[in-house]
């Protein structure tokens, strides 16, 4: 069982960042489990959302406490929260910042930074950056085909509101690829 | 049809399918997206009903009182405190004998305010009258909502029925669910024909007054029908079981059961984190099992003591406390083993979204195994 | 007789107790007074209060508690209690 964790605020997306992975992982035949954990419900507070992938049916329904990967959505977070506890060795988080990091990942994990804010405004006009980041998502850790995101983002925006958030999640997509 | 989706709206999808033809809610915290979903069906004319928004949970159950005197196949869903302000209405509904079936989305109970999961909201109305059934994941809520109409509406029960599903732990997960058809529903839920009903042609009251003479007896035959409801819901589930394959034909399920030392018992979405922690266990040695509780009312207690019989002991885990006593479940297994000899130990987990991992799981056994138990477990006692 | 399910009951119930005999004052009707307002007939509380075939109102003394409110009521003063002999 693999299992991510997505830090956010309240009104990023975080929840339907969670959802929408968990189905594009759906479509390419594994089991998938997306929850959120609400803190309390005011916009811009801290919140937490998971998604477990699996080959067998997945039956656990704790929260994720030592993840493979986390998506952290605000960087103004990691002075907060510590977002980066618990995570595996070998794993991978990534960060929406337009600045070089200042933070520390612990030892043996991966950090790709990406500016999803900019992306985003430029993609959708809107500071929301869960989409770009499930691109950086797909791109970083295979977990998701970009085709079966791109179908979760169609099924789930109506379809201007879909082609910007697919070009979002492209760009991001585009630029850790390219990194790698 | 295997497909991935949120728990609440599954519940919604299976709802729908049930052709309910009157839903009554309160819209506002707090709801579930349940409702707002059925709302949609009804607008789209997806869903042939009458849908009541009205000012809060009292009246959602009253007007699905009335609508169900009237003949019709009623529906509403709530939590929490929009349950607990429904209490006398779900007493009255029961004594009218009014089938009504309503999605419980567990949640704690205020003061302190708590938006989080536990299922002190439905224990809290175990004495109601109402069927209490308890999902494990989003399959079984959805699939416990077509048995739960089957049961209810059958003519030696007519009971109402709660179908209780862990709030967020299930009602806001995403996960693959085999969705049931309209076609599938139709063959096994056959229209809601009452043999009484509120007609203004021929006129009759339900819920009448009763003297002493008569008050004792209603009791009694309300609990007569709900124990023999038993075999209702096995017919049910088994019913259920050979057109779709999934058997819900037992109010109690094992799992590593047969040759377990110590037995866990539990009820709702707990189930699957136990099973995984029994799993590792298992692995380590440990002859560990769970006794699952489908249906809290009417209490499988026969069905409990079989299962439980050759056991050296019992852990019984409970998301909710009778303040004062013990947690509801462990008093229903104390109940149930008495005279068995078999120690029982009851736990209070998980009140007010409090998580609950495998790790927790494993240090319960080891508590039952100590002796030390009837507690509640996990308490942070450097805030007390 | 049987528990009907649900505490379920047809109307007319109180058609059979005939509480007529719980009177003990007597209201009796003026013809001559009465201006056929038909106040009486709304505010009697066991509705025994009716109109006749010959087009006044009279109360019904087999269902007629004696409480009085007709009495009472009456904007004139066309309705006495009268105490019975039993």
């Amino acid at each position: 069982m693999r299992e991510l964790r997505i830090h956010g605020r309240g009104g990023q997306g975080s929840v339907t960042a969670a959802e929408l992975i968990a189905i594009a992982a759906f479509e390419g035949g594994v089991f998938a489990q997306a929850f959120p954990a609400f803190g309390v419900e005011r916009r811009g507070a801290p919140v937490q959302a998971f998604v477990r992938f699996d080959d067998k049916i997945i039956r656990k329904r704790s929260q994720v406490y030592e993840p493979d990967y986390i998506i952290v959505q605000d960087s103004t977070l990691i002075k907060d929260v510590n977002v980066f506890q618990g995570v595996k060795k070998g794993g991978i988080v990534i960060v929406n910042t337009e600045r070089v990091p200042d933070f520390k990942v612990p030892e043996g994990v991966k950090l790709i930074t990406i500016d999803a804010t900019s992306i985003a405004l430029k993609a959708i006009g809107l500071p929301i950056t869960n989409t770009s980041l499930m691109g950086a998502f797909a791109a970083a850790t295979g977990e998701i085909k970009f085709s079966a995101l791109e179908h979760a983002l169609n099924h789930r925006f109506p379809k201007e509101l879909a082609i910007n958030n697919i070009e979002a999640a492209r760009q991001a997509y585009d630029r850790v690829k390219g990194a790698a | 049809m295997m497909e991935i989706t949120e728990g609440s709206h599954a519940v919604a999808e299976a709802v729908k399918f049930c052709r309910p033809q009157v839903i009554a809610a309160y819209p506002i915290t707090p709801q579930t997206h349940i409702v707002e979903a059925l709302a949609e069906y009804v607008a789209n004319c997806e869903l042939d009903a009458e849908y009541i928004t009205v000012e809060n949970e009292f009246s959602a159950l009253s007007a699905c009182i009335g609508a169900s005197a009237a003949g019709s196949r009623t529906y509403s869903a709530t939590t929490s405190q929009g349950l607990a302000l429904m209490f006398e209405v779900c007493f009255n509904v029961a004594g009218m004998r009014l089938p009504i079936v309503m999605s419980i989305a567990n949640r704690a109970l205020g003061a302190p305010l708590s938006i989080w999961n536990d299922q002190q909201d439905s224990i809290s109305l175990r004495d109601s009258g109402w069927l209490q059934f308890y999902a494990e994941d989003n399959q079984e809520a959805t699939d416990l909502h077509y048995i739960a109409y089957r049961v209810a509406e059958e003519s030696s029960v007519l009971l109402p029925a709660f179908v209780c599903f862990d709030g967020f732990i299930l009602s806001h997960t995403y996960e693959p669910i085999d969705m049931l058809t309209q076609d599938d529903i139709d063959r096994f839920l056959p229209k809601y024909t009452p043999s009484e009903r509120l007609d203004a042609a021929d006129p009759i009251s339900f819920g009448m007054y009763a003297t002493p003479e008569y008050y004792h007896e209603f009791r009694y035959e309300m609990d007569r029908a709900l124990k023999e409801s038993k075999a209702i819901i096995h017919k049910a589930g088994k019913e259920f079981g050979q057109m779709f394959g999934r058997d819900y034909s037992a109010m109690v399920e094992g799992y590593r059961l047969e040759d377990a030392e110590t037995a866990i018992v539990a009820l709702g979405s707990i189930c699957g984190t136990t099973k995984d922690a029994i799993d590792e266990m298992r692995d380590e040695g440990k002859k560990v099992g769970l006794l699952k509780i489908r249906v809290f009312r009417p209490f499988p207690t026969e069905d409990v003591a079989k299962a439980l019989l050759h056991v050296k002991r019992v852990a019984v885990l409970d998301k909710n406390i009778s303040l004062g006593a013990k947690g509801a479940v462990t008093l229903e297994v104390k109940d149930a083993l008495y005279n068995s000899g078999i120690p029982v130990k009851g736990y209070i987990i998980g009140l007010g979204g409090r998580d609950v991992r495998k790790k927790d799981i494993k240090e319960i056994v080891a508590l039952v195994e100590k002796g030390q138990g009837d507690m509640f477990y996990g308490l942070r006692t450097e805030v007390l | 007789m049987a528990l009907a399910v649900g505490c379920r009951a047809r109307p007319g119930k109180s058609r059979d107790n005939k509480t007529g005999s719980w009177r003990v004052f007597k209201p009796v009707f003026d013809r001559e007074k009465c201006t056929q307002c038909g106040l009486c007939m709304t505010l009697c509380p066991e509705g025994c209060v009716h109109e006749t075939e010959e087009g006044f109102v009279a109360p019904d003394y087999t269902y007629c508690k004696g409480c009085g409110i007709c009495a009472e009521e009456c904007p004139g003063t066309a309705i006495a209690m009268k105490q019975e002999e039993k």
